[in-house]
């Protein structure tokens, strides 16, 4: 015996060990990797990776408000000085002409290969004349007179044109030098990072440089201008959402972990009476989390922010084998008094159930959202460790002096409520689910339009206040709001450039058309090899260049001999190198190109942002885009649109859940067919359950609630948990009333704390968490009314209450 | 003796000065009370660069307080709308916005016009020395930029008008290029 004790806790103490160093070593991830399908399409592989390595997902946005636009502009120097020499950082823009003067250099010196104006006819007599007309002319404007002193190298205005390209791409409201939004009532930066959109870890070592640089900047401006200290700071972009999605989660999952242990621990102290017992009856708990993460670990490399959310799940689980365990066993009542009754007669019970449970989470294992797929092995890792605890360490550690609390007299005043349900015929009973069964059904059905939320931002922890100020700042900064998105593959830049450019041409039409507002493409600031070398050979040699300026300026206002520079700049420009990407480098122009340019592996990506026409309709007619993406050829266009294709994915790991759903429902009736025998059993477990589930579903949508991949979650616990209820319901045949007594008071302390776990977790502000709360807490509790409720009566003559009252 | 012309005459200048000052201040009073103004425009460019001087066309629209669009016609279309610090230049299917604080040297060429036409004496002596001659009836303001970085490109504008008209707005340049601003009352409806 105590050999047989020492081996089994040597045993679980050897397990636990190893799941603890495989818990230790794990890397646990909150990015949207969640939500990466496992075999994804090359658009969903592009979708995916835009969201996590995309330029958008590295861009943080800086405001700075309230105090004097003097001061935040102060500030917002302070700060991106310290910035730019911070090497988390890639980019720091705020609006200071820091680089203009190098731009406006790089522009003026490439501009016979940048201007989409260069061709033959520009430097024919004709063309030049055109031109040259048309700089005068505009020598009448203040802008004109801005450039007066370039037209002797310029006659024909390329840097004008330049200027012209590049104001395609909007550029934030500037006041004093400095970005600020549209109402002037904020400051504003963008940081871009140097490390991907989905490193969080990065990601917040970022946010805490930018925090420093605040902290320093306006304490600097302080001791000059003391109202300094007014100016706040709020951030926003991916990487804040990241940060915060992953920080909430993890409080929220803590802090509800904390709560609802507390108040487990308090229940089944009243009710134990024990506090000894009360520890036992953690450690199946304990050791089930601990297990589930591990099997997380081992079967996927990296465990889910939001898998460990779950966690708290489990307690509500688990916690009920070792109630099971101790309400059940720990008293002596003359049918248990043997030792090792409870393993004999209640276990099979338990276990039974547990299998049931491990169906239904089973039916996760092969989903393509990796999301539900560790919910899954996290369920089942948990559960079967929990139980084997309750059924095998338990047992052993139990000491035989403990004394628990006889539950039996609640037990016996719970079925006096009962009872009365019970007098009922068994086809009223039946009568009467039905009935509640078809009105759910037909409120599911009337809601079938409207039943399930189809928006993946349904799952997002950000508050929508917070998505609203970061679409605000968006607008502010002329970032595009529109998520959509041309994206040209290719396996070389030169190849993507091309594509952007021909693809360009035939979106420019589009914009007369008011069907986009404009874009923006790398190609606008590096074009392609290509390109630039139709434009270096549009140059013509100096003699010629020559003869036709004489030409065109005879009878203009300007004389031919003044524009001596322009030949020689043009003939050092058809001497000259192309742009590279590195020439790009020493300018504030290389961001902007960057931003547009994806490189994985062997694939190069140009993006190309399309701005809304208006800002007030955002949405595009893709279906015009589209056409015109056709009509441009074979460049390997796609149109991405980020919200209905993230949306999409969304749904398809909707239905996939609804399938496997009813997948894992249908091993679980074949599961309590095998194992209980008839059919008739089978469908009297599974009726109370359904019964739930249908109803809380039913509930949840009246009341305005639209279900989420979480609630199908949820109603797959109310089966995996409830089928505890409906199994030891079924089995008291053999029972006497004391025992009878005995199970529902033990399974009413489950429920309640299964109803506790699950009641914290739909107060929680992580809509994930929420969801799966508000539909298991009311489902356990139904599932158990429901299964008291069609309980089969037992035969006459083992019922003293039914034999009295009949 | 000469001391007492002396006293005399700088009694005199002192008077004009005050006259002078307080004319400026009726002036910029009277022009103030104006809250919309519609004119044409002719300008003439003269500079160094070119043979003859480009000529170009239009109307200037003012709205009280702060808002002053410069419609160009000819040679070709243009239109320039001051308003607040922001101006904003539309040419062509293109549109560019430029601020006045971080571009100050084009602040002769507009803010000139539009402080003169608000009668906003504080805004006229930030960014200029402003002297008046003349009386009412004829008129002359000499604007001189206070700024360096303007007074870089632009050296002086001259503005003179009648009563509550503007009559001419010549800005002379550094470099000796020119520019004169004839306005007419606006013909049209």
């Amino acid at each position: 015996m105590n050999a047989r004790r020492a081996r089994v806790i040597a045993a679980w103490l050897t397990c636990i060990a190893l799941a603890a160093v495989v818990v230790g070593r794990t890397r646990y991830v909150t990015d949207l990797s969640a939500f990466l399908p496992a075999k994804p399409t090359p658009m969903q592989r592009l979708l995916v990776d835009q969201l996590r390595e995309g330029p958008a997902s590295r861009v943080i946005l800086i405001a700075l408000e309230r105090g004097d636009a003097t001061i935040r502009a102060r500030i917002s120097v302070a700060m991106a000085r310290r910035l730019r020499l911070d090497r988390e950082f890639s980019g720091i823009e705020n609006g200071e002409p820091v680089s203009a003067e190098l731009d406006r250099e790089f522009l003026f010196r490439h501009r016979y290969l940048l201007s989409e104006t260069i061709t033959p006819q520009r430097f024919s007599a004709a063309g030049l004349k055109g031109a040259i007309e048309e700089t005068i002319a505009g020598l009448a404007s203040p802008e004109g007179l801005m450039l007066k002193s370039l037209v002797p190298r310029d006659p024909t205005g390329e840097m004008l044109q330049i200027i012209d390209q590049m104001s395609r791409i909007a550029q934030p409201l500037t006041r004093d030098g400095h970005w600020v939004s549209a109402d002037g009532e904020r400051t504003l930066l963008v940081a871009q990072t140097a490390a991907a959109g989905s490193d969080t870890d990065a990601q917040e070592l970022a946010l805490d440089a930018i925090r420093r640089a605040f902290t320093a900047a306006s304490g600097e401006t302080a001791a000059a201008v003391p109202e300094s200290r007014q100016v706040q700071m709020h951030l926003s972009g991916p990487a804040v959402f990241a940060v915060a999605a992953r920080a909430t989660i993890q409080h929220a999952a803590v802090r509800l972990s904390i709560a609802s242990s507390v108040l487990i621990a308090a229940l089944l102290l009243v009710v134990y009476r024990s506090p000894r017992a009360l520890i036992l009856g953690l450690l199946p708990v304990a050791t089930g989390a601990m297990a589930g993460i591990a099997a997380v670990a081992l079967g996927f490399g990296a465990v889910h922010g939001l898998t460990l959310g779950f966690g708290i799940t489990l307690i509500g689980e688990s916690v009920d084998y070792s109630i099971y365990f101790f309400t059940q066993s720990a008293v002596r009542t003359p049918s248990s008094a043997a030792p090792h009754s409870w393993q004999r007669q209640r276990w099979p019970i338990v276990r039974l159930g547990m299998l049931a449970s491990v169906c239904g989470f089973a039916s996760l294992l092969p989903s393509a959202f990796p999301g539900l797929a560790q919910l899954g092995a996290y369920s089942i890792g948990g559960l079967l460790a929990a139980a084997a605890v309750t059924r095998f360490v338990l047992p052993e550690l139990m000491p035989c002096d403990i004394a628990i609390r006889d539950v039996t007299p609640w037990g016996l005043r719970l079925e006096h409520w009962v009872n009365p349900v019970r007098r009922l015929s068994v086809a009223a009973l039946w009568g009467i689910a039905l009935a509640i069964a078809g009105i759910a059904a037909l409120v599911l059905y009337q809601q079938r339009d409207t039943l399930w939320n189809r928006e993946l931002s349904s799952l997002s922890p950000i508050p929508l206040s917070e998505q609203r100020y970061d679409a605000k700042l968006r607008s502010d900064l002329g970032q595009p709001t529109a998520l959509d998105l041309v994206v040209i593959s290719g396996p070389d830049l030169e190849s993507v450039l091309r594509g952007a450019e021909r693809a360009a041409r035939a979106l420019e039409p589009l914009i007369d058309e008011k069907v986009i507002g404009g874009f923006d493409s790398p190609a606008s600031y590096l074009p392609s090899l290509a390109t630039q070398e139709a434009r270096r050979d549009s140059l013509p040699e100096r003699p010629i260049l020559r003869e036709n300026l004489a030409q065109a300026t005879a009878g203009l206002a300007i004389r031919g001999e003044q524009l001596a520079p322009f030949l020689d700049d043009v003939e050092s420009a058809r001497r000259g190198g192309l742009i590279t990407p590195q020439d790009l480098r020493s300018t504030s122009l290389a961001a902007g190109f960057d931003a547009l340019i994806l490189h994985q592996r062997d694939r190069w990506n140009a993006l190309l942002p399309l701005h809304a026409a208006e800002a007030a309709a955002p949405d595009i007619d893709r279906a015009r885009v589209r056409q015109a993406l056709a009509g441009a050829g074979s460049i390997g266009a796609q149109l991405l649109d980020l919200k209905n294709e993230s949306d999409a994915l969304y749904i398809s790991y909707l239905h996939e859940a609804i399938r496997l759903s009813l997948a894992g429902l249908a091993s679980i009736v074949v599961l309590l067919w095998v194992a209980l025998r008839t059919p008739a059993r089978a469908a009297r477990v599974l009726a109370p359950l359904m019964l739930a589930v249908l109803c809380v579903a039913a509930s949840l949508s009246l009341c305005g609630r639209q279900l989420t991949i979480l609630h199908l979650v949820g109603m797959l616990l109310i089966v995996a948990v409830g089928s505890n209820y409906a199994l030891f319901f079924d089995a008291p045949r053999r029972e006497n009333d004391h025992d009878a007594a005995l199970t529902l008071a033990s399974l009413s302390i489950a429920n309640l704390s299964t109803v506790i776990g699950f009641g914290l977790l739909s107060f929680s502000r992580v809509p994930v968490l929420e969801d799966l709360g508000m539909t298991v807490a009311p489902g356990a509790l139904l599932a158990l009314l429901f299964a008291a409720a069609l309980t089969p009566r037992r035969p006459a003559g083992t019922s003293r209450r039914a034999q009295n009252s009949d | 003796m000469r001391r007492t012309i002396g006293i005399g005459l700088l009694v005199l200048l002192g008077a004009t000065a005050r006259a002078a000052a307080d004319d400026l201040d009726e002036l910029l009073h009277l022009l103030g009370e104006r809250h919309h103004g519609h004119v044409d425009f002719v300008e003439q460019h003269f500079l160094a660069l070119l043979s003859r001087p480009v000529e170009s066309s239009g109307e200037l629209i003012y709205d009280a307080p702060d808002r002053l669009e410069k419609r160009t016609l000819e040679p070709r279309p243009e239109n320039l709308m001051l308003a607040g610090d922001v101006l904003s230049i539309r040419r062509g299917g293109h549109r560019h916005v430029l601020d006045l604080k971080a571009n100050p040297q084009v602040l002769p060429f507009v803010e000139s016009i539009r402080a003169t036409l608000a009668g906003d004496r504080a805004a006229l002596e930030r960014t200029f020395r402003v002297e008046f001659s003349g009386n009412l009836a004829r008129w002359t303001l000499l604007l001189v930029p206070r700024e360096s970085q303007i007074a870089a490109t632009v050296s002086q504008v001259l503005i003179d008008g009648s009563g509550n008209h503007l009559r001419h707005v010549e800005i002379r340049q550094r470099d000796g290029d020119r520019s004169l601003m004839t306005l007419r009352d606006h013909s049209g409806p």
